[in-house]
């Protein structure tokens, strides 16, 4: 009888410890090769999965990934519907007035533009193509003489250049890259970089200082050991840049 | 799925579209038709029991249930549809993880709504934090089912309160002088005889349901058009075993074609209804049949 109790108690302790150490974590699922759907399989896959899959590791967490659309992330967040954003979301001062940022997994990251020919006019009178709601979006809204034609995927901006409804898109150059080497030189990437944002962090209620505090942790240890640098070459390539 | 299929980059032609088309994400976008079918299976007849709450309450003699009924059939008929998808779903989710919270929750000092942040302790989350893959599903496609069911469940109940009005009084009276009760007329002679009046109203509600299941996606359920459009969108060589183009067009054309056949399939079906329904029936549709099979 007292080991039945003993166990009990011990189940009861167990459980309510690992309901705390369950986290879920938003992702887009569309937004390659950070985060998205593997063709074959159909689970989530990217850089931002498998660092994670190891930052919940080091942190002694165990996380799920779930999915949810780019225009409802944050608000979803604070509603409780998971602890934590990975999904390519840059540290921003407006994001920042309403969740909280661990520290940045990936150094600030270059935007490029991507457009039908090398000379397509980007400045006076472009109309621009970009993801809702991204530092992208907000970057070209701030341009003097760009037109911003906003879509609710990263998909629906690359098909409004290829079907002449934008002059180029703007959005993260990793993304960009793979796009561009596909097409065959239908569409190529332009020299005009530019550097937003303070790199992309991963986004969590304010209120969750403690979950902070682990992942914080858990990212500098990866940044000391090489392991995230490892990470950012596995998915993006040897010249992109690294800590 | 077949043995060829293990190395994608060297298949061509149909065996390249036979393996393409039987990945695990073509099988979710496949299941997924069904999800909508289901959902459309479920809904109807939920949608129908709140419709006829909902006129049965407005036709009420008593003033307060009246006053709810129409209160129902006026406020929910005059949200726009996706408003009330936005703003109920999320509504409903945190009103009944308020009150698990207020239930089972041990430290109630803390303010649940507080900086825009919703914050309930563990042991409240509805589905359970460490809920099973399908008890996350199943609860999202019953939150869905409710929403739907109280959005169509408010025209419904239009629909069945004019057809309720539309039973020719004579046929009440008559009833009446035989002795039945209020509620005896309600049952044998006012309800049979509706539906005939309600079908047409209930068919168009039926064709706007099925084009509504869409919105499913925005109550995170990933239904038809979500992998539609996850499918389609480009994919590049490097991360896809089967790169390819923007074929959105081609998965929407897919999607055209099933909601096209759920609306003919439908057709088919509420034709033979009026036909089943007007049987014996006081209108000019079910006298033609009484003197067709007479002559």
């Amino acid at each position: 009888m007292k080991k039945l109790l003993l166990a009990t108690a011990f189940a009861l302790v167990a459980g309510s410890v690992g309901a705390q150490d369950a986290i879920k974590i938003g992702t887009e699922g569309a937004y390659e090769p950070y985060n998205y759907i593997d063709q074959a399989t159909g689970e989530l896959v990217g850089f931002e999965i498998e660092l994670g899959a190891e930052l919940c590791k080091r942190a002694g967490l165990t996380c799920e990934f779930v999915q949810n659309d780019w225009d409802s992330i944050i608000p979803n967040l604070q509603s409780g519907n998971y602890d934590a954003i990975m999904a390519g979301m840059s540290i921003t001062d407006e994001r920042k007035q309403v969740i909280d940022f661990s520290e940045n997994y990936t150094p600030p990251s270059k935007s490029a533009y991507l457009a039908l020919s090398a000379d397509a006019n980007i400045g006076e009178g472009a109309v621009i193509a970009a993801q809702t709601g991204t530092i992208q979006a907000g970057y070209i809204a701030e341009q003097a003489g760009n037109t911003l034609l906003e879509f609710a995927t990263p998909d629906e901006t690359v098909a409004a250049v290829k079907n002449g409804e934008a002059d180029a898109v703007f959005a993260d150059k990793d993304y960009l890259v793979p796009i561009a080497g596909d097409s065959g030189g239908a569409l190529v990437m332009l020299d005009n970089d530019v550097a937003l944002g303070g790199g992309i962090g991963i986004g969590m209620r304010k209120s969750d200082t403690e979950l902070r505090a682990k992942f914080d942790e858990a990212i500098k240890a990866m940044k000391a050991d090489g392991s995230l640098n490892a990470l950012i070459v596995k998915y993006f390539g040897e010249e992109s840049d690294k800590f | 799925m077949f043995e060829f299929c293990t190395d994608p980059a060297s298949l061509t032609g149909l065996r390249w579209f036979g393996c393409y088309l039987t990945t695990a994400t073509h099988f979710s976008f496949y299941w997924s038709f069904g999800t909508v079918i289901l959902l459309l299976l479920v809904t109807a007849p939920c949608a129908l029991a709140f419709g006829f709450l909902g006129a049965s309450a407005a036709r009420s003699h008593v003033a307060p249930v009246s006053l709810l009924g129409r209160g129902y059939i006026a406020a929910v008929r005059g949200v726009p549809d996706i408003v009330f998808f936005l703003f109920f779903i999320i509504a409903l989710d945190q009103g009944i993880e308020w009150f698990k919270h207020l239930m089972v929750c041990e430290d109630l000092s803390q303010p649940v709504w507080n900086n825009g942040e919703f914050r309930v302790c563990a042991a409240a989350k509805v589905p359970a934090g460490d809920a099973a893959p399908w008890v996350v599903k199943a609860y999202a496609f019953g939150l869905a089912v409710f929403t739907f069911a109280i959005v169509f469940g408010a025209f419904a109940a239009n629909v069945l309160y004019g057809a309720m009005q539309a039973v020719p009084r004579a046929q009440l009276e008559t009833a009446e002088s035989y002795g039945m009760s209020h509620r005896q007329v309600f049952r044998r002679i006012l309800v049979p005889q509706m539906w005939i009046y309600a079908l047409p109203g209930l068919s168009n509600l039926w064709l706007i349901l099925i084009k509504a299941t869409p919105l499913l996606f925005l109550l995170g359920i990933k239904d038809a058009v979500y992998w539609a459009r996850e499918l389609g969108s480009a994919k590049t060589s490097g991360n896809n075993p089967f790169p390819h183009g923007d074929w959105r067009l081609f998965y929407f054309l897919a999607l055209l074609v099933f909601y096209l056949l759920a609306t003919r399939i439908s057709e088919i079906g509420l034709t033979r209804l009026t036909r089943r329904l007007s049987r014996g029936q006081a209108t000019r549709a079910g006298e033609e049949m009484r003197k067709g099979a007479a002559a």
